[in-house]
């Protein structure tokens, strides 16, 4: 989350709140309605209703009666008072009010096609933009295809909010009709989830929840809504500040570990910064630049943070771990201080923890006090906001330049550099990618999906500037980048989406084609499809005897005419001298277009550094 | 991880007292498959707050971990780790035992010795009651061998850290 989006959390922009006074008649109409509708409503939830209307009152005075609202406008209304751009999602019986609310009430939705792509299209939004992600979806089923978006999110730290309708508080607990356990199912897999059972709590958790989805360390929170809470009255006051005690979401570094890490970075000889996530979500690349530059940092991007630090730079080494260039993991191996910036280290990053930079003493700077010492022991711990820590170490630090690390570093990237191979009859997956990166320009940003393709692209696509550079990278969840690139499109001004996608994941998530016609998302769509699943076959072929089992596919449908019945402009390519001009024509494309570029089959990642071995442990191809 | 020592370890949490709160901390311990030997939940002196005890163990790192990942969850607002050593602890059990008419002199001699009181007698059966801390807990039970344990409840450790007025 950047800075402006935590103005933005506290106070809805003038712009957004004339937008919402605007379509008064209609909104006159909606509420006689409404109120009509509620009356009914109240009836039946009479005595609940009104204890919520006294209750707010007796806190905040007596309520006018354009304050009176069903909880599902109150729902609505109150996202559009905090300036949420648009909305995506899937209707369903439990939240009929909540559409019923949305209906003429100005706020966007979109209508995807299946719950899983609503929610990665609100994290693909919330990644582009630094925004809160919001996604509606119904109870039971709808729910629980939420399951995989908010654990992808969960596992990168995106702000979402997600509201599920729920079976009437009446009927909860009974296996009523679409009722599933959200609340409890969303408990591992969300930063915090609320069950509304009073509708006088609604607002409250509503504040709280994007309160809570968008500061410190971010993620996605679950507010389930039974039915008859969305159609109880209650007076529209949400609370302006939501104190929550034991919460303190981006406290401030401690200025002794702070001098403590300038005076390390003073006396190492080979310092490394290890860029995480956190770089992005707390916006400080300038910060980095500062600080590599200042004192020779090299420096590592993880999938999450490429882009924090340019990829063009010559300080920087990309990715580290398993299918990092070797160069970045040899710096790592010859470092005498790792600094971590709001990483992880996770298990993809440093496979063997015991050999992990076995010269190096490491600091880790994280707002997450869990992380610090969760898998490499830090020796120079620093908890709190990454921004804050490093205004501080840049305001302590004496920078001293470090010519011979330099010197080593560039050394290293001339030795071991990541090339495209050569050319063979069929075209290589990485000469795709590395076309799309020469020819898309500046403003591009690219999503990935999950697999080979997606390690290609974060060795082959140069990207050099935050929130530009998508991926699933904790839960690695195929189907994620063809929706993600949807509602990236609709935050990401100024630039053209791709998403790189293979053959496998393309086909978990492709009924979203009708979501990106259907709302003309310009949306360039690049299949690597290489016939499998090319990375479990590499993985096949490297330690399991090449016994392919189940990762070709015996059958693909030609996805350049499945586009073509879409609507979308689309071309199959498959040989490498026409590789160059269809990846040209899918750059110039205007609106959404999706480019099949038929790859070598067989064609493995590398450099690989196999699962729980020690930095330097390359995996060694025969022949 | 095999060979690093294993330590017990007292946690005492002041949560929110919102309904799912347990659900919260249970599912912490076991996501995290973190080994804990009791949890007690209860109300303090605040009605708005819960205090939970855990009891945990695991080697140092994890006992870390597991204080730290309590602090994350959104309803918590305190986590102390007591140390055995600075903690008076608490626990309450109910024991049945059964007994042949003929040993009865026997068992209500060992409940007097053993600290314990009887909340309900029969004619081969009787319920009994120890408070106090663990050790002494563990010490009525483990006197009642002689007999037969039909049935048994604790309620798993309360603690709250000694304060330097108790502690002299
Ligand atoms: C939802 C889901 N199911 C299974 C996997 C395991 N998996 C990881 S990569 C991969 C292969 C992906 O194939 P494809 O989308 O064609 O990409 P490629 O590796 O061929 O580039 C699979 C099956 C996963 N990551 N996500
Ligand atoms: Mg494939």
């Amino acid at each position: 989350m950047g800075p402006d989006d935590k103005n933005k959390d506290k106070a809805p922009r003038a712009k957004a709140a004339d937008k919402a006074a605007a379509p008064k008649a209609g909104k006159a109409a909606a509420v006689k309605a409404a109120a009509s509708k509620a009356a009914s409503a109240v009836a039946s939830k009479a005595a609940s209703a009104v204890k919520a209307i006294k209750a707010s009152r007796a806190a905040k005075g007596p309520a006018k009666a354009e304050d009176i609202l069903n909880g599902a406008q109150a729902i609505v209304r109150f996202l559009k008072e905090r300036g949420t751009p648009l909305v995506f999602g899937y209707p369903g019986g439990a939240v009929i009010p909540l559409y019923d609310a949305l209906y003429d009430s100005g706020l966007r939705h979109i209508l995807a096609r299946h719950e899983q792509g609503a929610i990665h299209a609100a994290d693909g939004f919330a990644r582009a933009t630094g925004k809160t992600g919001v996604v509606f979806a119904t109870s039971g089923p709808g729910a629980t295809n939420l399951v995989t978006g908010l654990a992808t999110a969960h596992m990168d730290s995106v702000p979402l909010v997600a509201i599920t309708g729920q079976v009437p508080t009446t009927s909860l607990g009974s296996d009523s009709f679409q009722e599933a356990d959200i609340y409890g199912i969303s408990i591992p897999i969300t930063k915090y989830n609320y069950l509304i059972k009073d509708p006088a709590d609604l607002l409250p958790a509503l504040s709280e929840a994007f309160h809570i989805a968008s500061t410190g360390r971010p993620g996605p929170v679950l507010v389930d809504i039974p039915k008859d809470v969305q159609t109880a009255a209650l007076s529209y006051f949400p609370p302006k500040t939501v104190p929550i005690p034991g919460y303190s979401p981006s406290p401030k570094p401690d200025p002794e570990g702070v001098a403590k890490l300038a005076e390390a970075i003073a006396v190492s000889r080979r310092p490394l910064l290890y860029v995480g996530g956190g770089a992005i979500t707390t916006g400080v690349q300038a910060d980095l630049l500062k600080l590599a530059e200042g004192s020779d940092m090299a420096v590592v991007t993880s999938l999450q943070a490429k882009g924090a630090f340019p990829d063009t730079h010559p300080l920087c080494l990309g990715l580290p771990g398993m299918h990092g260039p070797k160069y970045a993991n040899i710096a790592i191996n010859e470092a005498d201080l790792i600094v971590g910036l709001g990483a992880r280290f996770d298990d993809r990053v440093v496979g063997d923890v015991r050999r992990f930079a076995p010269l190096a003493r490491v600091a880790h700077v994280d707002v997450d006090p869990a992380e610090i010492g969760k898998r490499v022991p830090a020796d120079l711990p620093v908890e709190g906001d990454l921004r804050l820590a490093l205004e501080l170490l840049l305001a302590t630090i004496s920078p001293e330049r470090k010519p011979e690390w330099r010197a080593r570093i560039l050394d290293l990237k001339a030795k071991h550099p990541l090339a495209v191979p050569k050319a063979g009859k069929d075209i290589r997956p990485q000469a795709a990618i590395k076309a799309l990166s020469d020819k898309a320009g500046d403003g591009a940003l690219f999503v990935t999906d999950v697999g080979q393709h997606q390690m290609w692209c974060a060795q082959f696509l140069s990207v050099s500037k935050p929130r530009r550079f998508l991926s699933s990278g904790g839960l690695g969840t195929m189907g994620f980048g063809l929706p993600a690139a949807m509602g990236a499109a609709l935050g990401h001004k100024g630039g053209q989406v791709y998403a790189v996608v293979g053959d496998g994941g393309f086909q978990m998530t492709l009924q979203e084609l009708a979501t990106v016609r259907q709302y003309g998302i310009p949306v360039k769509i690049l299949i690597i499809n290489n016939g499998c699943l090319g990375m479990v076959r590499q993985w096949q072929e490297f330690f399991n005897g090449r016994r392919y089992s189940e990762t070709v596919f015996g059958y693909n449908p030609d996805f350049a005419k499945l586009a073509a019945v879409y609507g979308i402009p689309s071309r199959r390519v498959d040989k490498p001298q026409d590789l160059d001009g269809a990846v040209s024509w899918l750059v110039a494309e205007k609106g959404p277009a999706l480019l099949d570029a038929m790859v070598a089959k067989g064609e493995n990642v590398l450099p690989m550094i196999p699962a729980g071995k020690g930095q330097t442990d390359f995996y060694e191809t025969e022949g | 991880m095999a060979d690093r020592a294993q330590m017990r370890k007292i946690i005492s949490i002041l949560v929110r007292n919102k309904p799912g709160v347990l659900s919260h901390v249970a599912g912490l311990v076991t996501r995290r498959a973190y080994n804990v030997e009791s949890i007690a939940a209860g109300p303090t002196e605040d009605n708005s707050i819960t205090r939970i005890t855990l009891v945990v163990s695991g080697d140092e790192q994890v006992l870390e971990q597991v204080t730290k990942q309590f602090r994350k969850l959104i309803d918590v607002i305190k986590v102390d780790d007591i140390p055995h050593e600075l903690a008076m602890t608490g626990e309450l059990a109910l024991i049945t035992v059964a007994f042949d008419p003929s040993r009865k002199s026997e068992i209500m001699n060992l409940v007097n010795v053993l600290g314990m009181s009887v909340q309900s007698i029969g004619l081969d059966s009787i319920t009994l009651q120890v408070a106090g801390s663990a050790q002494r807990v563990d010490t009525a039970i483990n006197g009642l061998y002689p007999f037969e344990i039909r049935a048994m409840a604790r309620t798993g450790l309360v603690a709250l850290p000694v304060t330097p007025a108790g502690a002299q």
